[in-house]
């Protein structure tokens, strides 16, 4: 019997990669546990090994082939006193459809990233006031965006340091801070113990003493065992000292749920410090704002909390190219404007907004999309202003809904703009529970473009 | 670096006149003030928490001669001396006491909560053990800077076993951080005794495992405190790394104003009042030494009540804040670049 080897999947959300390289050839003895090739993705180069142990028959894929899909058959082995020469790759129909089926199953995450893509340029992507006509754009990962603008801060001001596990050497657990130790050298770039309390207060004493650091969390899921320096040491000096301390200090890491890492690793913190005085809370979609937000975080002189989402660093989206691309914190940005519905959402949910807008686009429901980028200061105004032209509002968000972001929306928009709603203000959110494992609970849990769409439709009392 | 951590609690006792002179001014301005303080409280003119540093005064009076301008200090929430070493004005932090607008926090930060950049003092921390990691960010600054200033970090006997704690002696061994830990083990952790919160009492060897050198020090001797300062001061702006020095000492008030101190007994503290007190114990040495007469020790006294009068009268005087106050200092305005 042959046995296929199978693209594996390094991380949990990885979908593709390029395999560099065969360390084997066609007619190598491999035993198990052999490094049979070399693949990478943007995130990382690793090594293949075999499991199981025969001759290696044939390569399918051939080395330097970019996006090959985990699961696809890139080799095949003939087992002891099978000819190599007469076997074929008979499992590759079946391992496709395999992950077609779990791509079904599960919507929110592997299909979205595709459609998001292809959504994207059919919306009307407004462009900040900022952004010079005639500008031209790159695309850029985010993950590259937020590497790109804590170098051009880096490079700017000597007292911008980045500290964190895994940072420096690693490159980043998530390659974020990829190549910012060989430009920067190892004062500046810090790699620190898996001490999160320690490390971060660490930071907030560094900041009080005028430099800038920015702490990255591997995630903020982690950031819970320093929350404390976060909220009663960086957030509340400056107002306990009558104005004197400052701290100028970024707190930044993925944010939200990954992918299968379960209920630890899988929260989303936009509520619980977007309820905090004293900071500032930004969670950028696209890689543009990203970038713009991120540097403008650097340079704040208050405490910033910077929630990244790990299932969009792989994102590309346009980056104007300009020198010193900045936006302002409190600021939302209106993606896509429309008259019948406001969507209002952040993060990773504004994909699924504009995906959602979309097929409420088809069904005849002209949709706003809001994308909030900051959660703290809110910028009421642009929803306000919003829901006073389309009289709805669906509130979004991948976190929990109770105390959420989106009850504050709704509170606010029911107080301030009450004579303009025609319905209640809806919410979409995740499920009133922690984060399940197994791939349908899990998608079953998360918010995604279908839910947007239903509460929209709710909202406009269509059905 | 070999790691020896060691009690050495026969320290030198000798100075010169014009700083023994001046150590006692110092502390006696701390213990005027803190009863002051106290008594302000029982009229209820300070109100919330207030943890008063009596008995303590010699460690941050032996320390404050150790350092030089630059040199940065944080404690906890038993924060009045502190600031009185480090020179801030009696009438701000009393001020601050009693919640008005001439407090160093603007009334809005309270006896747990001041801040003075001016005089290097980063506060006044209300969360036990918070300051140590905040206080080793302090020393990895000036080393980031490359300046040869130390910062401070003092805690208690309760804070030595936050978590928080550890990770800091951690990175400031790792890195070589110019940071100087003092632990003020004053016997109790609010109402706990060291010996049923501690596992290892000897609090000075908490370093050991993170090759951080640790000496105990007689707390309630300030010659001792600035012999032991110096060197461990010394040691740290070298470029060494951490020193740790667990100052041995005493508080005579309780925890916070509301204890009625039911853990301990009367002639425990009686007996450290009248045989360890370290104001009376420079006084003696003082006046043995032939280096003031009990006239002039007098005039100290009464220039320090003149001081704690005037603190007083200002923090009484001073208004509450504005109530446009409420809204301001939450976050400062970014400038436009």
């Amino acid at each position: 019997m042959s046995v296929d080897i199978l693209m594996p999947a390094l991380s949990p959300t990885m979908e593709e990669g390029t395999l560099s390289k065969w360390l084997k050839k066609e007619g190598d003895t491999v035993s198990s546990g052999d490094v049979i090739a070399e693949i990478e993705t943007d995130k990382a180069t690793m090594e293949v090994e075999a499991v199981d142990e025969g001759t290696l028959a044939k390569i399918l894929v051939p080395e330097g082939t970019e996006g090959v899909k985990v699961n696809a058959v890139i080799a095949v082995l003939a087992e002891d006193g099978e000819d190599a020469s007469s076997v074929e790759a008979k499992n590759a129909s079946s391992s496709s459809t395999e992950s077609k089926e779990a791509a079904e199953h599960n919507t929110s995450k592997e299909s979205d990233d595709e459609s998001e893509a292809a959504a994207e340029p059919q919306a009307a992507i407004l462009s900040d006031p900022t952004i010079p006509e005639g500008t031209s754009f790159t695309e850029t990962t985010v993950r590259d965006a937020l590497r790109d603008a804590m170098a051009e801060e880096m490079r700017r001001d000597e007292s911008v340091f980045v500290m964190g596990e895994e940072v420096a050497e690693y490159q980043g657990a998530y390659k974020v801070t990829r190549e910012l130790l060989q430009e920067f050298g190892a004062k500046r770039v810090v790699d620190t113990p898996i001490t999160e309390h320690g490390f971060a207060g660490l930071g907030v004493g560094a900041a009080f003493a005028g430099l800038k650091p920015i702490v990255e969390f591997m995630t903020f899921n982690f950031a819970m065992q320093a929350i404390d320096q976060i909220i009663n040491s960086a957030a509340k000096t400056l107002y306990m000292s009558g104005g004197q301390m400052g701290c100028p200090i970024v707190f930044r890491g993925p944010n939200g749920a990954a992918s299968r890492v379960g209920a630890q690793h899988s929260q989303d913190y936009s509520a619980w410090y977007g309820q905090v005085p004293g900071l500032k809370v930004v969670a950028p979609y696209d890689a543009a704002d990203a970038k713009g937000l991120l540097k403008a975080a650097i340079r704040d002189p208050n405490p910033v909390v910077f929630l990244e989402h790990e299932l969009l660093y792989g994102n590309s989206f346009p980056v104007p190219d300009i020198d010193d691309h900045i936006l302002p914190l409190g600021k939302a940005k209106v993606k896509r404007v429309g008259n019948d519905v406001t969507l209002v959402a952040h993060s990773r949910m504004v994909g699924f907004a504009l995906q959602a807008a979309e097929t409420l686009a088809e069904q005849g429901i002209d949709a706003e999309v809001i994308d909030l980028r900051t959660i703290r200061p809110l910028d009421t105004d642009t929803i306000i202003e919003s829901v006073k032209k389309t009289n709805r509002i669906v509130c979004c968000e991948e976190g929990w809904r109770f105390f959420g972001i989106g009850a504050e929306i709704a509170a606010t928009v029911t107080a301030e703009a009450f004579d303009y709603l025609d319905a209640p203000p809806a919410r979409v959110h995740q499920k009133d529970v922690p984060l399940p494992y197994a791939a349908n609970l899990e998608a079953m849990s998360l918010p995604n473009a279908d839910d947007i769409v239903e509460a929209a439709r709710g909202v406009c009392y269509v059905d | 670096m070999a790691t020896k951590s060691r009690s050495t609690k026969k320290a030198p006792s000798k100075g010169n006149k014009a700083e023994m002179l001046k150590y006692y001014r110092d502390m006696l301005l701390i213990r005027r003030f803190e009863e002051k303080a106290g008594q302000l409280y029982g009229m209820g003119k300070i109100a919330g928490f207030c943890h008063l540093y009596i008995g303590q005064e010699a460690v941050v009076t032996g320390m404050q001669a150790c350092l030089k301008e630059g040199d940065q200090i944080i404690t906890g929430y038993r924060d009045h001396g502190h600031m009185l070493a480090c020179d801030m004005d009696p009438k701000g932090v009393m001020a601050e006491l009693t919640g008005r607008i001439g407090g160093y926090s603007r009334g809005k930060g309270g006896s747990m909560h001041m801040f003075s950049k001016e005089k290097n003092f980063y506060g006044g921390h209300g969360i036990v053990g918070a300051q140590v990691p905040i206080g080793t960010g302090l020393g990895f600054a000036n080393k980031y800077r490359g300046t040869d200033n130390v910062a401070v970090a003092y805690f208690g006997d309760g804070a030595a076993n936050q978590g928080q704690v550890y990770e800091a002696f951690n990175m400031a061994s790792l890195w070589d951080l110019p940071v100087v830990y003092v632990i003020e083990n004053n016997m109790y952790a609010m109402g706990t005794s060291v010996a049923r919160h501690a596992s290892e009492t000897e609090l000075y060897k908490r370093g050991i495992s993170f090759e951080i050198e640790g000496e105990e020090v007689d707390g309630m001797d300030v010659m001792a405190v600035r012999a032991a300062g110096e060197k461990a001061v010394k040691y740290v702006r070298s470029g060494k790394g951490p020193y740790i020095l667990e100052m041995k000492t005493y508080r005579y008030r309780g925890h916070s104003m509301s204890d009625p101190a039911k853990y301990r007994k009367r002639e425990e503290v009686d007996d450290i009042r009248s045989h360890h007190d370290p104001i009376e114990g420079l006084k003696t040495q003082l006046l043995e030494q032939g280096h003031a007469s009990e006239d002039e020790l007098k005039d100290i006294d009464k220039e320090i009540k003149g001081i704690v009068k005037e603190a007083a009268d200002f923090s009484l005087e001073s208004p509450e804040p504005d109530p446009s106050e409420l809204w301001t200092d939450v976050l400062k305005d970014v400038e436009v670049a």
